[in-house]
């Protein structure tokens, strides 16, 4: 075991802490975070395997839908309007499945961060998990955070030179890697793979590259930290949905302070001590700059680091972890006011330890009996309501419709018979990847009878069109009635398309119209 | 010039100007607002090389690129026309019934045939085509000259009763007010509007279907089914070119009127005519 004065103090001052918060217009001040370890750091490698793989290899995995619709499992198919899901296909008229997975988002969202805080920021955006995997470049490149520091304040030379071009360009080919990915979402990727690498793609497959290698590289690279800051609006909203039963990153001042770099030496001069040595350990791990025992601030993403940075020299030293940790506003203001004696005097460690050292009983601990609550159970209805309500639709939709449009000039025409005729659009949407038979039937139409332009002519009350897979298929149908059954005014009826093979059926309203005063 | 002035809460100077005690602080600018300002200039600079930009007394420069809206619009527009080349060489080579047998060359012809129907014909035969008295209706089903898409495509190139043609369509119906006396005329308008609905006076249709056989069934027919060769109406039907009714008939067979349609073929050319056949077809009383 380490004794207090033996754990290395690094020399970290917080760029963006109270002490020296600079003007908005100020030039920035380099950060340069030091590698942490840790149950948190190996966490959120895990995360970034995840979030990267899905990203790079979703576009890759195939699912088959027949020889009529393409193969990739995601597709945002924009030139035949499509979307492909695994297993569902979207029309754009069906794109309130993709609002309502929206919406579920936003309110998944207000579900985690009103539970475990900023979790979104610290672990799985994209700024946050492209930014670590730069950091990782960096630092395999130029060392960890001392090395840095001196690299970045020498004098241009060779090897200095060598070292930021590798980085750059390693930098930049990680950029167009992942704008990349992204086009192949859009298109078949082992086609569009062979024509972007042979020149043969389209002009805005290799502008989309272009522009997102740029952001990549800019925002991942250079910016950092600043878009957090600076650029986001998702940590002012993200405040807003915290209450003091969220779990948040904290610097338990209730038993760090007084902190003392000699704890030794004071404890020897009768001063009390906190847990806090003074280490920086925690600031020079923070990719944002700051110190966290400056309190919650809104540079913070909660990425834990700190927790990892400081729990490593807790354990160096022989204390309890903790002494930054996730914990609640609620815990820590009952242990606040046990540690000042509800605000009487200065933090006084020896109130929440026992004679042992270990922490006393009374110290407020999180447990997980605190997620469950009022608010959460409201998130969580919410969320698994409209998820229910979505999945609901899904099983249900048509896969068959039909929209007529009545003919509008003449609204109808008198026949040679004394015949009535009505105009109409006919729409029939096959929405699934096989090409199917339609019967098309009136209802309701008193001796109606139809046919259709462009179809074999086919007298009666029935239609079989041939609809092409996953196609809308427009006809003109003419639908007549006799002068002897004709009703004056407006006549409902319906317009009946069945699945010849299948037992999918949709219908439509319509009306037909005849002269008011029948000659 | 007033004098420095240094804000004490800021430390930073201010630009002089004073309102009842309250200063400007002379904070430089942002620098990415700086960038960016010196990358539009020169963004500007380059714009005015390559674009039409500056005005001289007559016109403005052109640019380097020899860029201009108007000449965008031309090439979008004869890349349309490119894009309609093959359909149009296809209508030209194919007779009308040739056309509505090809699917897509149908649906080009009827959609061409629409936009020109709507600017040529619409005047007389409404936007719907439904006509009005006087100009007949093209969804119905009742045809003066015949309505297999050849007979209309005839009618359109040609017109009727043109005088500028020589083979337009022609017939004339006389005005029988000077070989009939009103009685006559009121008895066989009786007849003839008994042959598709009631009639006033019944007594009146026997006399008149006698004053029909001797005067209108030579060009009528025996049976008032009307004579396509000579443009002469069906008159057992539902449909009525001058108005429907004892009263209507009287007026038509008293003074009639025989209705003019230009011929379009010299003007509109072969492929316009031909689309207006197909469309005209197409509106659901072609036969």
């Amino acid at each position: 075991m380490l004794d207090v004065g033996e754990v290395e103090r690094l020399e970290a001052e917080a760029v963006n802490s109270a002490r020296v918060r600079q003007p908005l217009y100020a030039a920035r001040k380099k950060i340069f975070p030091k590698r942490a370890s840790g149950q948190f750091r190996r966490f959120k490698w895990i995360v970034m395997a995840i979030t990267l793989g899905i990203y790079y290899l979703t576009p890759w995995l195939r699912w088959d839908r027949g020889p009529y619709a393409p193969d990739q499992a995601v597709l945002v198919d924009l030139a035949n309007r499509r979307f492909y899901f695994f297993f569902i296909e979207i029309w754009p008229q069906e794109f309130f499945f993709v609002a309502g997975l929206l919406v579920m988002a936003g309110i998944g969202l207000f579900l985690i961060t009103s539970t475990v805080g900023r979790a979104w920021c610290g672990y799985t955006c994209p700024q946050t998990v492209w930014v670590d995997l730069f950091l990782v470049v960096e630092r395999a490149i130029e060392g960890d955070r001392n090395a840095r520091i001196k690299l970045d304040g020498a004098p241009w030379s060779v090897s200095k030179m060598v070292k930021r071009a590798a980085k750059h360009t390693v930098w930049l080919l990680i950029a167009i890697a992942t704008g990349g990915a992204w086009i192949f979402y859009f298109a078949d990727a082992p086609t569009l793979l062979g024509e972007v690498l042979t020149g043969q793609a389209a002009a805005i497959a290799y502008m989309t590259i272009a522009v997102l290698t740029a952001t990549t590289y800019v925002f991942g690279g250079l910016m950092r930290e600043q878009v957090c800051t600076y650029m986001c609006p998702w940590p002012r909203i993200q405040a807003a949905m915290l209450d003091e039963n969220s779990l948040t990153v904290t610097y338990n001042d209730w038993r760090g302070e007084p902190r003392s770099r000699h704890a030794k030496k004071a404890a020897v001069a009768g001063e009390s001590v906190g847990d806090c040595v003074d280490c920086n350990a925690c600031v020079a791990v923070c990719p944002m700059g700051i110190d966290i025992r400056d309190g919650q601030q809104l540079e913070c993403i909660t990425c834990a680091l700190c927790i990892d940075a400081c729990d490593s020299v807790m354990d160096k030293i022989g204390k309890e972890r903790g002494l930054i940790a996730y914990a609640t506003l609620n815990d820590y203001n009952a242990n606040m006011a046990l540690a000042t004696g509800n605000g009487a005097h200065a933090i006084e460690p020896a109130l929440v330890r026992q004679p042992g050292g270990r922490l006393a009983d009374k110290v407020a601990q999180f447990h997980l009996g605190k997620i469950f609550r009022p608010r959460t159970f409201v998130y969580t209805a919410v969320w698994a309501l409209i998820g229910l309500a979505m999945l609901y639709a899904l099983l249900t939709r048509e896969r068959l419709q039909l929209n007529v449009l009545h003919d509008r000039n003449p609204q109808f025409v008198v026949l040679a018979d004394g015949a009535i005729r009505n105009g109409y659009t006919v729409k029939l949407l096959n929405m699934i990847p096989e090409p199917r038979t339609i019967r098309i039937t009136l209802e309701g139409l008193q001796g109606g009878a139809m046919n259709a332009v462009g179809i074999e002519p086919m007298e009666g009350e029935t239609l079989a069109v041939e609809v092409e897979p996953d196609r809308l298929k427009s006809l003109k149908i003419f639908v007549r009635q006799p002068r002897d059954l004709m009703r004056p005014g407006s006549t409902p009826f319906r317009f009946v398309a069945k699945d010849v093979a299948g037992t999918e059926t949709a219908s439509y309203d319509a009306n037909f119209i005849a002269p008011e005063a029948s000659r | 010039m007033t004098e420095k002035h240094i804000d004490e809460v800021s430390g930073v100077s201010t630009t002089g100007h004073e309102w009842d005690g309250i200063r400007e602080l002379d904070n430089p600018m942002p620098r990415w607002w700086l960038w960016t300002f010196y990358a539009t200039v020169i963004w500007a600079i380059g714009y005015t090389v390559a674009y039409p930009a500056w005005p001289l007394l007559t016109s403005a420069t052109r640019g380097v690129l020899d860029y201009s809206s108007r000449g965008e619009v031309k090439q979008e527009l004869a890349a349309a026309s490119a894009a309609q080349e093959k359909y149009i060489a296809a209508i030209k080579a194919k007779s009308v019934d040739e056309i509505e047998a090809d699917g897509s060359l149908r649906d080009f012809a009827t959609a061409a045939g629409a936009a020109t129907f709507r600017v040529n014909c619409v005047q007389c035969h409404g936007s719907g085509a439904q006509g009005s008295p006087g100009f007949p209706n093209l969804n119905d089903d009742e045809w003066l000259w015949g309505g297999s898409a050849d007979q209309i495509h005839k009618t359109i190139v040609h017109g009727i009763r043109f005088v500028d043609d020589p083979d337009t369509r022609t017939s004339e119906m006389p005005a029988f007010a000077e070989m009939l006396n009103p009685g006559q005329i009121g008895d066989v308008s009786a007849y003839v509007a008994s042959l598709s609905g009631p009639v006033s006076d019944p007594a009146k249709v026997e006399p008149g279907a006698k004053v029909f056989a001797d005067n209108c069934a030579a060009c009528h027919g025996a049976n008032a089914k009307g004579n396509r060769d000579l443009g002469a109406p069906d008159l057992t039907d539902a449909i009525w070119l001058y108005g429907s009714g004892e009263r209507a008939i009287a007026q038509q067979v008293r003074a009639p009127k025989n209705g003019v349609m230009p011929a379009w073929g010299a003007r509109l050319g072969d492929v316009k005519v031909k689309e207006l056949a197909v469309y005209v077809h197409s509106l659901g009383g072609g036969e």
